[in-house]
């Protein structure tokens, strides 16, 4: 478990990296700002490794979202700018890109709130997936692909993809940016609003797709179980930054994620996880 | 209205209806990709006639193959306009869009004058002049093939935007640039590809209403048909395009056609029905008549 203060985190002892073998995806110490004067991100870096899937996990407003979108270049769409630090991806830098280059390099981003075309059926909403690549011809194989992974959506082919389920469509998203052939998934809250089961169903073909199709995955999650309990690794965000990083198992059976997470203390009211930390270091100290 | 000549009125109507569909379509295209209103689609319209006259005069071809060529400068146009005068204004406010397809009409009609002449010209004909006679309703033959070449051109373009990948990445874009560009989409190249359709079936409208009308700087007024019809359809809607286009022809046609004295003549109704008819219809339906409805789901 490493922990860190602030922007001077240190580097990650090599045998917690979770890049062991092969880094797909580093994030060097990078800040954003929004409209050139809303700073967000504070100095973030992680690293995602080839196969692997890593949580990113941290309440509302921590700059979850904003992290995913200064990969995949989505964030100059909305303003936003990486003004310091570097963004990695099989070794070439990333952030000057735009985010039709990032995509056709193998980054596909799946944004939060189940975002559809809404009145295009749901194999037309999996088909524009692909016309990022060049070659059409796989396009039936890579539906197959898809299919198979989410068998509710064979029926639905044809329906306009509006009308289908919160958990359907969450599944539409994912199967659409599996139809780029992505080397890294970026994935935003699969389990926003939908019921436990469904977010259980969808956890699983997400670790099959990792496993299946090597993706790598960089999984924002609120529900931090249900997340650790696929990722090989996670971090956590705080105000825009990283305030707690460690192979996913470690970071389960941490009470103080689990208390931050579960939301509640004894006294009934929400911690940030500042005052966890604190609450830590003071017992380290004290012990 | 003499009753007899209702159906003659009817089908005047809808030939030219027809034309008017074409036109509302480039609208429709250009608003649906890139939230941009077209004020230019006339002068683009009025643009292609004078091409086509141009080498029909000056190069000495046939009507058929100038109707070719200017199609393909339709498409330079288009992208051109698109790269050159929108592009930079992504992202800016409504009224900045507004102000520059306003400048380009006028820059278009600058241009045309400049190069060709203000004076009127005519084109060869496209189709032979016999009268088609059907029923009580006679029709002249060169009206009902424009009407043809332009729905001929409305059906080209709605099966090429179902069934084709380009078709589908427009549908895409439409609905939601910042997810087209998260899917890979290259947006921009999009709004190019609306700008050189919307061109080109503008310029083969033009060319269908100058073979039978004759090439003047007035041709642009009629986008102002197909802005009723536009509205009318939803600005959204493509079928909307054709069923306003139809709708327009046909009102202007009946009301132009009511028995009138010299007064109300200089009046042109004809010209102001449509208008009237759209007011009507957009206090009870904002959004046009098959204005797309917002699919919401909680
Ligand atoms: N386009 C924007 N312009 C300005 N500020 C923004 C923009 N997008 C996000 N922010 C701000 O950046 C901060 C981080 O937002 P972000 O969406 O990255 O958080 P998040 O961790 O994803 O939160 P959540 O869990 O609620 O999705 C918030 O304070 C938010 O208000
Ligand atoms: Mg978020």
């Amino acid at each position: 478990m490493t922990w860190r203060q602030g922007e001077s985190s240190p580097c990650l002892p090599f045998s917690l990296s979770p890049c062991r073998l092969k880094c797909m995806l580093k994030l060097n110490n990078i800040e954003v700002v929004y409209s050139d004067v809303i700073l967000v991100l504070r100095g973030v870096s992680l690293e995602v490794g080839d196969g692997q899937i890593v949580a990113l996990l941290g309440a509302n407003g921590a700059g979850k979202t904003t992290a995913l979108k200064a990969i995949s270049g989505l964030l100059r769409t909305e303003l936003g700018q990486v003004t310091r630090g570097s963004i990695e991806f099989d070794g070439a830098r990333l952030d000057r890109l735009g985010p039709e280059d990032i995509v056709e390099r193998g980054i596909v981003q799946v944004l939060e709130g189940r975002r559809l075309f809404a009145h295009l059926t749901t194999e037309e909403n999996l088909i524009t997936g692909a016309l990022s690549r060049r070659n059409g011809a796989s396009v039936k194989r890579d539906l197959e692909m898809v299919y198979d992974y989410f068998p509710r959506l064979r029926d639905l082919r044809g329906r306009v993809s509006g009308y289908l389920s919160g958990g359907e469509q969450q599944m539409v998203v994912i199967g659409r940016a599996l139809m780029a052939h992505p080397k890294v998934m970026l994935l935003d809250e699969p389990s926003l609003g939908l019921a436990p089961l469904i977010v259980e169903e969808i956890f699983q073909v997400i670790k099959k797709i990792n496993q299946q199709e090597k993706t790598s995955l960089l999984l924002v999650e609120q529900i931090a179980q249900a997340a650790l309990g696929i990722a090989d690794y996670g971090y956590v965000m705080e105000s825009g930054r990283v305030v707690l990083d460690g192979p996913a198992d470690k970071l389960r059976d941490n009470e103080d994620i689990k208390e931050f997470y579960l939301g509640l203390t004894q006294l009934g009211e929400r911690k940030s996880y500042r005052e966890v930390k604190h609450y830590k270091r003071r017992k380290r100290w004290l012990g | 209205m003499n009753w007899d000549l209702f159906p003659q009125f009817l089908a005047t109507g809808l030939l030219t209806g027809g034309i008017y569909a074409l036109i509302a379509l480039g609208l429709v295209l250009i608003y649906k990709s890139s939230r941009v209103f077209n004020f230019a689609q006339g002068h683009i319209l009025m643009l292609g006639a004078f091409v086509a006259w141009w080498f029909t005069e000056n190069l000495g071809w046939s009507i058929w193959l100038a109707f070719g060529a200017t199609i393909g400068v339709a498409v330079l146009v288009g992208l051109l306009i698109e790269r050159l005068a929108l592009r930079p204004l992504i992202g800016q406010p409504i009224l900045a869009t507004v102000m520059m397809t306003l400048a380009l009409s006028q820059v278009l009609q600058g241009a045309v004058i400049l190069f060709f002449g203000a004076n009127q010209r005519s084109l060869p004909m496209m189709f032979p002049l016999q009268p088609v006679i059907l029923g009580d309703v006679r029709l002249k033959l060169n009206l009902v093939l424009a009407f043809g070449m332009a729905m001929l051109g409305f059906l080209l373009f709605v099966l090429f935007f179902r069934y084709t990948r380009w078709g589908l990445a427009m549908r895409a874009a439409a609905e939601d640039h910042q997810l087209a560009q998260s899917v890979g989409l290259r947006v921009p190249r999009i709004f190019g590809l609306a700008w050189a359709i919307a061109s080109v079936v503008a310029i083969v409208g033009g060319v269908l209403l100058a073979s039978i009308s004759g090439v003047e700087t007035n041709l642009a007024i009629i986008a102002l048909k197909a802005f009723p019809a536009v509205l009318f359809g939803g600005l959204e809607s493509i079928p909307g395009a054709i069923i306003g286009g139809l709708t327009v022809g046909v009102i202007e046609s009946l009301v132009g056609g009511l028995p009138q004295d010299a007064a109300f003549r200089a009046l042109h109704l004809g010209d102001i029905a449509p208008y009237v008819f759209m007011l009507l219809v957009l206090l009870v339906r904002p959004d046009g008549l098959f204005g797309l409805k917002r699919i919401e789901r909680i």
